[in-house]
């Protein structure tokens, strides 16, 4: 199987704290894998690597092959990698349609055009009005995005990163503070992303972990803990006492 | 009936989707207005047309500051820097050249005032690139500074305190000499301003300007989606640059001289300032920013000599408290109060 995104003995330190600790990790074509952990156990620190927010002390990433370890978040994101932010990170004055015409404008390296309208693009704004149908934000595609509703700019922010046609796709808590009667639309469109890019979920709702994810690992103090399936992890004790401690889970 | 609803409704929601995006960009009823009572001035106010003249230069000055913040969110107390080196590299043009085509034809000097101001504006845009608010304004602020002072200790090029004399520019496109009344002057500043208002306006709309808009929204997101933030600003301000120098290069012409108080710092802070009272972010902000900073400079200066500055600073500070956005941003947001009434009503 091809792997699309690879981290070898990747370390991030802050201070005197490592907040990711050699982290091996290999994410194949398709992938459907969950990152999992207590608080502070470093999950956001290894996306935002990954995606080149921040820069490893030590370690190499590869992306398809490449090795992008100092490559910019910018140059990371037109070799195919996409992420969502488990805080929205949206464009609060534009609208949902301008915000994924943007998207796509950079995606194809149209961005720089200067003299003909944002909507002179008409396969832009077909792509774009089609993706927002895809995840049921057709009816607010025009309003701004400081005014929806939070489940809605959780939804826009998965529809950003999937404008990216992207290999790799990094959701960063994406039903996090999404309340209940939203919460299935996410999980839907999350079902439902195409099975060409690779996904990584990192998600503190057990729920939406072991009904998406094919494989898992685990984090704990920013190493990598245990790798498996979700059975194995949810039938491994060790798991239960460092992670999921009290909780139950549910499969 | 029913399915052919259904099959078709995504294309349904494309078109929607394509007249409401092309349709931000259609001129308005307003826009046209605006632009003919700029030209029917000219016949109503034979008198004023000077005044008229510098109230269009300092309204594309404030243009100019309006793609930088109000776009690009880039604060900058500098502009300054690039209206007075256009005004002296357009001023020195036409001096050397006095009379002799090509030097001293005014087009030729929009065109050297613009390159050079934005040949500073490229080489300086490298320093706000990073960092906040505060530093950007500093930094822009001591470009300014730097400016300035050479600009008065150069006096072998720029004729120092004295400011540049003897700035002779032949008549525009050959035709149209300056005259005393302003007549020239006035046309000729309309004219320009509006070249470049509706480049600007092309400018803003694309998805260039959209872009800007992105950056100055949400810079993390900006870089995740593959944007190149640094290359858009470093762009924006080099306009930026160039609309500030072609402006000091019409006063400069207009007036036939070219004052240190061009560079002065005052000169940045007002521009700033009408751009504030107009409204950043809607390109005609400057503008009528600029028509309401001169009207009253003017009105106030005549009850109140010596204080006309302490009116300027009372409604400068009520404006910035109780409503947001200036004056354009008042007028959007009435409109959208109306409007949502209109929709609330049966």
């Amino acid at each position: 199987m091809t792997i699309v995104l690879e981290a070898r003995q990747l370390v991030k330190k802050f201070g005197g704290i490592t907040a990711t600790d050699h982290i091996d990790f290999r994410l194949p074509e398709g992938a459907r894998h969950a990152l999992i952990g207590p608080n502070g156990a470093g999950k956001t620190t290894f996306v935002n690597l990954l995606s080149g927010v921040l820069v490893p002390t030590s370690g190499e990433i590869l992306l398809a092959g490449k090795d992008v370890t100092g490559w910019s978040a910018r140059r990371r994101a037109h070799a195919g990698m996409a992420r969502t932010f488990q805080i929205n990170q949206l464009f609060a004055d534009l609208t949902p349609v301008e915000t994924l015409m943007l998207t796509i404008a950079e995606r194809e390296n149209a961005g720089w055009a200067w003299f003909r309208p944002v909507g002179a693009r008409t396969d832009f704004v077909d792509e774009a009005v089609q993706l927002l149908a895809d995840l049921g934000l057709s009816d607010i595609a025009h309003l701004r995005v400081g005014e929806l509703a939070y489940g809605k700019q959780r939804l826009l922010e998965i529809a950003v990163a999937l404008a990216q046609k992207p290999k790799v796709l990094l959701l960063d808590e994406p039903a996090a503070g999404v309340p209940e009667h939203e919460r299935e639309q996410i999980l839907d469109v999350v079902a439902a992303l195409p099975s060409s890019v690779a996904l990584i979920l990192i998600e503190h709702d057990m729920h939406l972990v072991f009904r998406f994810a094919k494989s898992i690992s685990v984090l704990v103090n920013g190493g990598l803990f245990v790798e498996g399936t979700p059975d194995e992890i949810a039938n491994d004790p060790r798991v239960r006492q460092v992670y999921l401690g009290e909780e139950v889970v549910h499969v | 009936m029913t399915d052919q609803t259904l099959s078709t409704k995504p294309t349904q929601n494309a078109v929607a989707a394509r007249s409401v995006l092309l349709g931000r960009a259609r001129w308005g009823i307003a826009e046209y207005a605006f632009w003919a009572i700029a030209i029917a001035l000219y016949f109503v106010m034979p008198n004023k047309l000077m005044l008229l003249s510098e109230i269009a230069i300092l309204g594309l000055l404030a243009l100019s500051i309006d793609l930088v913040l109000g776009y690009a969110g880039i604060v900058t107390l500098g502009q300054g820097a690039f209206f007075g080196v256009g005004a002296y590299a357009a001023g020195l043009a036409a001096r050397y050249g006095a009379g002799d085509a090509p030097w001293s034809d005014p087009l030729l000097g929009l065109l050297i005032g613009g390159g050079v101001a934005g040949l500073l504006g490229f080489v300086t845009s490298f320093l706000v690139l990073r960092g906040s608010d505060l530093s950007r304004l500093m930094v822009t602020l001591g470009v300014a500074l730097i400016v300035e002072e050479l600009v008065n200790q150069m006096k072998w090029l720029t004729g120092g305190s004295d400011g540049l004399q003897g700035v002779m520019p032949s008549a525009v496109l050959g035709i149209w000499d300056f005259d005393l009344y302003g007549k020239t002057a006035y046309l000729y500043s309309l004219a320009v301003l509006f070249v470049l208002f509706f480049i600007a306006r092309r400018i803003v709309k694309s998805p260039f300007g959209l872009s800007l808009l992105a950056i100055k929204g949400n810079p993390l997101r900006t870089r995740a989606i593959g944007l190149p933030i640094n290359g858009r600003l470093v762009t924006v301000y080099t306009i930026g640059a160039i609309y500030a120098g072609i402006a000091g290069a019409l006063v400069t012409q207009t007036t036939q001289f070219a004052s240190p108080d061009y560079v002065a710092f005052h000169r940045s802070a007002d521009a700033l300032l009408m751009l504030v009272f107009g409204g950043a972010g809607h390109l005609y902000g400057g503008l009528i920013g600029s028509v309401i900073f001169r009207v009253m400079q003017d009105f106030l200066g005549n009850i109140t000599p010596q204080y006309w500055q302490f009116w300027l600073g009372l409604m400068l500070v009520l404006l910035v408290l109780f409503v947001r956005g200036g004056i354009l941003g008042l007028l959007a947001k009435m409109r959208d109060r109306m409007m949502r009434k209109e929709e609330n009503a049966p």
